[in-house]
């Protein structure tokens, strides 16, 4: 891989509970995203994959760590500050309810045109031109443009909150969820957009989902993150074929399956995720619920250690 | 098989008066579930699947009504009950799992009290023994610490748990049949795996009866015996699972499945539906809902639909199926 769009070092974020406790809600995560690579980020809800998106596209501060787009440091930057800097078109998010994402007063047209009148400062002819072609682009037919997001269907209204996103031109795309609320035929052409897009635009996307399916098809690399860490890393393809860590094996197992006989060797989680409150920095975050659950795993945290070329595992006995 | 199914739903259809005009949402649905069988409702938003169901339970929105059908249900139709005699019935003989469980929970009744009112309206337990058979029930949708949890309130729990407590609610007089709409939406995929082995276990122990409402066709072919296809408010098809899988006949349901990401190896293989749901208020609906989106139409279809048996439990409601 060349240079990295986007490099995470040591990222940590803890919030405050009361009576001095923290949630450790991402915890010393460090990863990459290359220029044109599809990430994928997966994991079960309360892991951490939403605060880790809001801090990269500077909707939170950290706690420590360095968030890095192409060299530029942004982590030292305020939040609030981020939303008037040069730096915060290089970032946009699909969000995951495109119908909630969607201020509900504005037309079609007035939400593509935000970000261009904010952040680029358009107006005029050259506005409206750039929201046409927009719509073009994401194949919403252009009569749709003066409806409000009420008078559009779901597919319609993802399709507005991708022309958004991507109106400035991002260098790195995160995309949250972006058909979880879609039925399977318009999702087929939701994610087939987002791959033409990405091939003409030349855009990073960051995918976040826990449809393991969606990302298998989507994704050229995966990171599995488990209560605040990266548990596992490696190319999509390889970590659906031999998945390492127990948590990822699990996660797997758990996609339906239709044919009986691909249901042999499956494995179940059994009990409830170990709290995120001042978690103890010896026990392996997993152990509990892992089958394995050896006395190392207890008293020694397992580290990200390489494991075969492009993939990394965080696991005593993976 | 036994000769008489749990639920049979003949000819079923609704319509919800709106505005805009009459919405014909349902149109002779048909369908039946037999003692300790578990089928599934399939099919995209608006395709009547959550409909069905709430006719059925009794629970349609006062804007929708009943215009045709039969849903027999131990030898009484419960489309034709008073409702004080449905009301005895649901919580007894009928239960519903709904789809949001922090929303049908009632937030400020601790989880075990909410499943203790069920057992003392419903299950002949008197108030003095029911909290201890909410902790017993507790303990049967694998809740650990069972008696700390039956203090708690829907807030302090997490949404796989939530769904549990519904799930015990829903089971604890042991109903006859189960109908569960979408259990497992919003929960994580290996919360969706255990608690989907967990209303299959409770299914088979009881010999209950489910009807399982999804969009998500994989998972219905896992734990369901048969797959029941709604386009537009039809049945357009009804199969045993894998036979679904491996032979879609509908063209509907063929599309469906094309759709699916599953075992495709890439995003180009999977291919969109073209078209939509046809405007259910039409007054020249075709007989055939699908028509309009379908390549291999005849003239033909503007035949009534039929219902063709192909195989003992395969059903298929076109006249030119695959």
């Amino acid at each position: 891989m060349t240079e990295a769009l986007l490099d995470i070092a040591e990222l940590v974020k803890r919030f405050p509970v009361g009576n001095k406790r923290l949630l450790h809600a991402v915890d010393e995560v460090t990863l990459t995203v290359g220029r044109g690579e599809t990430v994928g980020l997966v994991g079960e809800s309360g892991c951490g994959k939403s605060t880790l998106v809001r801090l990269i596209n500077r909707l939170l501060d950290p706690t420590s760590g360095s968030i890095r787009l192409a060299r530029t440091e942004l982590a030292d930057m305020k939040a609030r500050d981020f939303a008037r800097n040069p730096n915060r078109k290089r970032i946009q998010m699909v969000f995951q309810d495109a119908g909630d994402s969607l201020n509900p007063r504005y037309t079609a047209a007035d939400a593509i045109a935000d970000p261009l009148r904010r952040l680029r400062r358009m107006s005029g002819a050259a506005l409206r031109e750039r929201v046409d072609r927009l719509a073009d682009m994401t194949g919403l037919p252009r009569d749709l443009l003066t409806r409000f997001p009420h008078q559009l269907s779901g597919g319609q209204k993802a399709r507005v909150g991708i022309a958004r996103a991507i109106a400035v031109e991002p260098e790195l795309l995160i995309l949250d969820e972006p058909t979880a609320a879609l039925d399977v035929s318009v999702q087929v052409v939701i994610l087939q957009l987002l791959q033409q897009l990405k091939q003409e635009l030349g855009m990073s996307y960051l995918f976040v989902s826990h449809d393991l399916n969606v990302v298998r098809l989507l994704c050229d690399r995966v990171l599995v993150m488990y209560l605040g860490k990266i548990v596992e890393e490696g190319p999509a393809a390889e970590i659906f074929a031999d998945p390492r860590h127990p948590y990822t094996r699990a996660l797997i197992s758990a996609i339906p399956q239709a044919d009986p006989d691909k249901r042999i060797g499956r494995l179940r989680l059994g009990g409830e995720p170990r709290s995120p409150i001042d978690p103890d920095p010896t026990v392996c975050r997993f152990y509990g619920r892992c089958p394995k659950g050896e006395p190392r795993c207890s008293s020694e945290m397992p580290v990200l250690r390489t494991a075969g070329p492009a993939r990394q595992v965080a696991c005593h006995f993976a | 098989m036994t000769a008489v199914p749990a639920l049979a739903v003949d000819d079923l259809s609704v319509e919800f008066r709106t505005r805009s005009g009459t919405v014909k949402v349902l149109e002779k649905v048909g369908f039946e579930v037999d003692k300790g069988e578990t089928i599934a409702l399939v099919g995209e938003s608006g395709s009547g699947k959550s409909v069905t169901a709430f006719a059925v339970m009794g629970i349609l929105d006062p804007a929708g009504r009943v215009t045709a059908g039969r849903a027999m249900f131990g030898g009484s139709d419960l489309l034709a009950m008073s409702e004080r005699d449905l009301a005895e019935q649901r919580g007894r003989e009928l239960s519903m799992i709904f789809q949001n469980p922090r929303t049908a929970l009632n937030p400020i009744r601790r989880v075990g009290q909410q499943i203790a009112d069920v057992l003392v309206r419903h299950g002949g337990a008197t108030s003095t023994e029911a909290p201890r058979a909410a902790v017993e029930m507790l303990k049967k949708v694998r809740i650990p610490d069972p008696e700390r949890r039956a203090e708690a309130y829907p807030f302090e729990l997490s949404g796989g748990m939530c769904q549990r407590i519904m799930i015990a609610i829903a089971l604890s007089c042991r109903p006859a049949l189960l109908i569960a709409d979408e259990p497992t939406t919003g929960l994580d995929v290996t919360t969706q795996a255990v608690i989907m082995d967990l209303i299959g276990e409770l299914a088979h122990e009881s010999g209950m009866a489910t009807i399982f409402i999804t969009h998500d066709l994989a998972l219905a072919a896992e734990y369901c015996d048969r797959i029941v296809v709604m386009h537009a408010g039809h049945i357009v098809e009804a199969a045993p699972g894998r036979e679904l899988f491996s032979q879609p006949r509908h063209p509907y349901s063929a599309k469906l499945l094309a759709a699916t990401p599953g075992e495709t190896a890439s995003l180009a293989e999977l291919a969109s539906i073209p078209g939509g749901l046809p405007d259910l208020r039409r007054s020249d609906l075709p007989a055939c809902r699908y028509s309009d989106r379908c390549e291999r139409r005849l003239d033909d279809c503007t035949r009534p639909l039929p219902r063709r048996a192909l195989g003992e439990r395969h059903m298929v409601a076109c006249w030119n199926p695959l």
